[in-house]
């Protein structure tokens, strides 16, 4: 007896599913399953631009409204993947302008995108809403002129720290006079003076807007007139916060602000004159996320301002808040859950400030909801990190930078193993962490043994053999992305583990002593990796098999060896010794 | 970018197997003349991980980084000058070449490491190690760390804005690896301003002659000479002859805020806490001068 569910109750019901992982999961029950989920998706997250190709994403998904795509490797942030790598996105573009002329989202994370790109997205889909170009680059502001051109429907433009060749201001006075929809503008990475007139005009006539993150071109005896304009903001990101204290500018910043009865969020800050922070206390109460992390300001002030925010629940700020301030926030914050500290002066020899492990000692025994955390400090201890691990074994990230590379513990000079080890044994709940210090093998055969739900690990300096990494890849059950820099590892544990190569995203490894031999072998035995040797030198083939890569990055994927490679770039598989001779 | 050393690398069994055998030593950095490795923990960058020599040994070494970097001109120049280890060493053929030495599996690897950038061959200027290819503040100050491309991880947005911030308050600090110092001068009744780099200077005596060059009818030349060689601040004769002799007074506005008087401290101190000078008629300075003298009188 055939049992037949109406393909369209199917569809309604797979409509209530939205995470990737349900979605996947339904698509594997039976073909017709399969068939409905794949005509009814609308959001497609690619973790990895060269793991598919836009053909495949198209063929297999005819509807989609919302793609996002991330496309270089982590540590490109850092500089460490050179100019020219990938990561283009026009391939995209011009494949789903024709497929998806109904596209409403294209949200990016470290790709290249050009000004070419940005146009032919103004002009392929009719309905766009939403852009968010995280970490880009490529494009100029003319590309940015297209887009507040011709994209009438347009809610989100948010270009959080993109490189943007700023060509001018001009791109803003691009939005028509009758374009009214924005509900969120992110331009704080720009360079250039807008007009501010046009700026003016575009968040009078936006009642909608929400978020509003100013560059750092815009002063501050400007914001009131916007503030006033958009009482409405939840997120504000301010310009440069500093003039010459005038009274009337100040009563004028105090006014506007308390105008504004939704603000949760503010950033910017940059430039900080101290006497202008008490203008946004009447609104501190309700503020939930601070970004402080360019505000040069000195601890007493910032513990002024964070006094006055019992309901942070995230804050970012630089080095200058100092232990002393620390503790102050873990006895006014009693609702933080993110805490990320940047360093004011990374490259000193010498400390600048008065901010140690102690600082993060006491957040972490202060604060009950604390989860994630970003730290740079210049020392740490083993008893330090016992301390913060058991004070909070509801971390989900934890990433400590100790400046200087391989630093023991300051108190004992020995290895910092038994400290993470104590992080990663207690937070068992982990996702994410990055190392750093002096570490030997033995950390990493806690994080194997104990760190069953880490998805993301950063690995700097560390390690003593192969032994190290074999634990992480032979333990670690949940890991999707491991990246690996001047660490002593070969290429033992690799191919040992390759198979769990197909489980992760990706792998990196830079500066480590993976031979070129072993990375052929990979690639020839592990048909659905694209195993990748980065190498400036030249030809890897120019030197003995067992002379190590420069860099490393292999990841799985559908879609078969790059076709858009650098000439530093070369793809390790069966053909290798054919292609490259 | 040829590798012209493969006449000379020899890859017999043995060879390989002690390659093999060897394969920790390969990422070692050092340099010539092993004694170059210190021994104490955290004071350097081991830029490949640890020792792996001593693998299973928590015990690691460390290149104390200063020394890393001066280092790093002698290899070049020890492999310019012709050491015959400078053509088998290029670009890979060093894993091979490994044995136990200090120099040759150092000069080795660092041509290994040189590689990546053509520039590094040939040339004797003391290239990092690491390549780092934005090279932001860092070339010019030789008492802060040599970098490493990468590290500490911060994205270069951040760098910039760091960068940017450290300078427009001309409050730039030498162990911040910036090696300037921007003040303005100014000088009552001049029409304009002008700027100097603090840090070119090692002394008044030097600091005063060029203001002088800049700002005619400055006195600060005048007791400058007067003032005893290797003393760093001025006498109380000075000082006198200061007051009674000229127009102008040399004043700085120091981190506090305040005005003083240029003189009182000792260089370093003031150049560590000046923030703009000016340079002030005399008539206006005189509530300097009690205080001044009374100083003075205390040091003599």
């Amino acid at each position: 007896m055939a049992y037949s569910f109406p393909e369209e109750v199917l569809e309604y019901v797979f409509a209530f599913l939205s995470s990737d992982k349900d979605r996947n999961a339904v698509s594997l029950v039976c073909k017709s399953w399969y068939e409905i989920e794949r005509w009814c998706r609308r959001r497609i997250f690619i973790g990895n631009c060269y793991a598919v190709s836009p053909q495949i994403v198209i063929r297999r998904f005819p509807k989609v409204r919302a793609v996002k795509i991330k496309g270089k490797p982590h540590f490109a942030d850092f500089n460490l993947v050179p100019e020219g790598w990938g990561a283009y996105l026009y391939p995209w573009i011009s494949a789903m302008a024709r497929s998806y002329p109904w596209l409403e989202e294209i949200k990016l994370k470290r790709m290249v995108v050009t000004d070419e790109s940005l146009e032919l997205i103004s002009k392929s889909f009719k309905n766009f809403k939403v852009l968010v170009l995280s970490s880009c680059e490529g494009f100029t502001t003319d590309g940015l002129a297209s887009i507040a051109a011709n994209c009438r429907n347009l809610r989100e433009l948010d270009l959080r720290e993109s490189e943007v060749e700023d060509l001018s201001g001009h791109w803003l006075s691009h939005f028509p006079d009758n374009f009214t929809s924005l509900v969120s503008l992110n331009m704080s990475c720009l360079g250039s003076e807008v007009s501010f007139s046009a700026l003016e005009r575009l968040v009078s006539r936006c009642p909608n807007l929400k978020t509003l993150r100013l560059n750092r071109a815009v002063p501050v005896e400007k914001l009131p007139s916007l503030l006033r304009r958009a009482p409405q903001l939840v997120e504000f990101g301010t310009g440069a916060y500093s003039a010459e204290i005038q009274t009337d500018i100040f009563s004028n910043l105090v006014e506007a602000f308390s105008g504004c009865k939704h603000l949760k969020s503010l950033s910017g800050f940059w430039d900080v004159v101290p006497a202008y922070l008490p203008a946004m206390y009447n609104v501190c109460s309700r503020i939930t996320s601070l970004n402080l992390s360019y505000a040069t300001v000195q601890s007493p002030d910032l513990v002024e301002l964070i006094s006055q925010c019992p309901n942070l629940k995230c804050l970012w700020v630089l080095d200058y808040i100092e232990d002393a301030g620390l503790k102050a926030l873990s006895s006014y914050c009693k609702d933080l859950q993110e805490l990320r500290v940047f360093p004011s002066d990374p490259y000193g020899a010498e400390p600048n400030v008065s901010l140690t492990e102690q600082g993060l000692v006491t957040v972490s025994a202060g604060c009950p909801k604390l989860q994630s955390v970003l730290y740079f400090c210049r020392q740490m201890s083993n008893a330090a990190l016992i301390a913060i691990a058991r004070n909070r074994p509801n971390f989900i990230r934890f990433r400590l930078c100790i400046i200087e590379p391989q630093a023991p513990d300051y108190l004992t000079l020995e290895p910092l193993d038994t400290g993470f080890g104590a992080i990663v044994e207690n937070c068992k709940e982990l996702r994410r962490l990055s190392l750093s210090g002096l570490l030997t093998d033995r950390v990493f055969e806690y994080i194997g043994t104990h760190a069953k739900k880490l998805e993301m690990l950063s690995i700097a300096f560390a390690g003593d053999s192969d032994l190290g990494l074999h634990h992480v890849l032979s333990g670690c059950e949940s890991l999707r992305k491991l990246e690996i820099r001047d660490c002593p590892f070969g290429h033992k544990a690799l191919l040992a583990n390759a198979a769990k190569l197909e489980t992760m995203r990706s792998l990196w490894m830079s500066s480590c002593s993976v031979s070129y031999g072993a990375c052929k072998l990979l690639g020839q035995k592990m048909p659905r990796l694209n195993v990748e040797v980065i190498d400036e030198r030249g030809s890897p083939n120019s030197r003995p098999e067992t002379c190590p890569v420069e860099k490393l990055y292999v990841y799985r994927t559908v879609a078969g060896p790059r076709v858009d490679k650098p000439d530093f770039v070369w793809t390790m598989d069966e053909d290798a010794a054919l292609r490259l001779s | 970018m040829e590798n012209s050393s493969s006449s000379s690398i020899v890859s017999t069994e043995s060879e390989k197997n002690s390659v093999l055998n060897l394969k920790e030593t390969e990422l070692r950095l050092g340099l010539p003349g092993s004694d170059f490795l210190g021994k104490k923990a955290g004071t350097g960058i081991s830029l490949f991980g640890k020792d792996l020599k001593n693998e299973g040994n928590n015990g690691f070494r460390q290149i104390p980084l200063k020394n890393l970097v001066s280092g790093a001109k002698r290899v070049f120049s020890d492999a310019i000058d012709g050491s015959g280890k400078w053509g088998f060493s290029m670009k890979g053929g060093s894993e091979v070449d490994l044995g136990n030495g200090g120099s040759e599996n150092t000069n080795a690897l660092q041509s290994c490491l040189a590689g990546p950038s053509g520039k590094e061959i040939g040339n004797p200027n003391p290239a990092k190690p690491v390549e780092e290819k934005k090279n932001e503040n860092n070339s010019t100050a030789p008492a802060s760390k040599a970098q490493v491309v990468g590290w500490p991880p911060i994205r270069s947005f951040r760098k910039n804005t760091l960068a940017t911030n450290l300078s427009k308050n001309n409050v730039v600090e030498e162990k911040s690896g910036l090696g300037c110092l921007y003040v303005k001068v100014s000088m009552d009744g001049a029409p304009y301003l002008r700027k100097i780099d603090l840090k070119t200077y090692c002394s008044y005596a030097e600091l005063s002659s060029a203001l002088e060059k800049m700002f005619s009818c400055f006195t600060i030349g005048q007791y400058a000479s007067h003032g005893l060689p290797g003393q760093e601040h001025l006498s109380e004769n000075c000082l006198k002859d200061l007051l009674h002799g000229s127009e102008y007074v040399l004043t700085y506005e120091d981190k506090d805020g305040d005005w003083m008087l240029v003189g009182d401290v000792p260089w370093e101190m003031f150049t560590d806490s000046c923030k703009r000078l000016r340079i002030m008629k005399g008539s206006d300075a005189t509530g300097l001068a009690p205080r001044a003298m009374q100083k003075c009188k205390s040091q003599s």
